[in-house]
């Protein structure tokens, strides 16, 4: 029997399969520079894996970018990922998982699109911060959601199968 | 961003006064520009270097013109005489 506590979150709002997702614009960070990029500028050029996860440092952050890296997600299809961490955390994130030629990530310091989203994620013991629940969204030229994933608990992962089959029908 | 007219870009730093200088004259001259925020450690500085030759900020590449500059007082005189009061006639091709 486990003996650690796995939290159950809330219900989440977030957009389904078949309608639009939000668009929004904040800096988008990659290895060099950063630069306010639109969602829609990036879905104007093809489908995109939007990725939603803890700030930069925190294990989930590390784990999820390592699966995907590993499974060479970001070589098949636009890969873009979204937290409250600052762009310079950023650089170093895409440094040290690797990711540097293949990842961009957009800073959402305020997490408002967090709310946009419908998973916003307020931190027990961490009074005045909220971040991004951690979520998978694969949005194809339209925006329209193809693929989503919520988490439910805390923490809790995507099934990265279910990730790779995605994005191989619909990238 | 909106991609619908060739715009300014300007390579920043955060906190730089010399980059400040220049957005102030891009302001009053009611420029279109984007800002391409730049990593702090000159040595790290590549992509601007790509552009420029150098890793100093501000530069600024202009795509209504083809220019690219860096050192903040020669891109506001740049600014001036190309957008300003006092522009060069030659430029805007009026008389």
């Amino acid at each position: 029997m486990v003996d650690f506590e796995v939290v159950e979150l809330p219900e989440s709002d977030h957009p389904e399969v078949g309608e639009t997702a939000p668009d929004f614009t904040r800096p988008l960070v990659n290895a060099e520079s950063w630069e306010d990029v639109s969602l829609s500028e990036l879905t104007d050029e093809g489908p995109v894996l939007l990725v939603f996860h803890t700030m930069d440092g925190a294990f989930p952050a590390t784990y999820v970018w390592n699966n995907l890296r590993d499974r060479g997600i970001p070589e098949q299809i636009q890969t873009v990922g979204v937290s409250i961490s600052s762009p310079y955390e950023h650089k170093t994130l895409l440094k040290e998982r690797g990711v540097e030629a293949t990842v961009r990530l957009y800073s959402d310091p305020a997490a408002g699109v967090a709310a946009d989203y419908g998973i916003e994620n307020p931190l027990d013991g961490m009074t005045g911060v909220t971040e991004h629940r951690p979520a998978v969204f694969l949005l194809d030229e339209d925006r329209t959601v193809r693929y989503a994933w919520v988490a439910s608990e805390w923490p809790e992962f995507p099934d990265y199968e279910d990730v790779a089959d995605a994005v191989s029908e619909h990238a | 961003m909106t991609g619908d007219e060739s715009v300014i870009t300007l390579y920043r730093l955060q906190a730089c006064p010399y980059c400040e200088r220049v957005v102030r004259v891009l302001k009053q001259l009611n420029l279109p520009y984007e800002s391409r925020f730049v990593e702090p450690m000159h040595s790290d500085r590549d992509v601007v270097k790509r552009i420029s030759g150098k890793r100093t900020v501000p530069a600024i590449v202009d795509e209504n013109t083809g220019v690219t500059m860096s050192e903040s007082a020669n891109i506001v005189d740049y600014l001036q005489n190309t957008y300003g009061d006092g522009a060069d006639a030659d430029a805007g091709g009026v008389a």
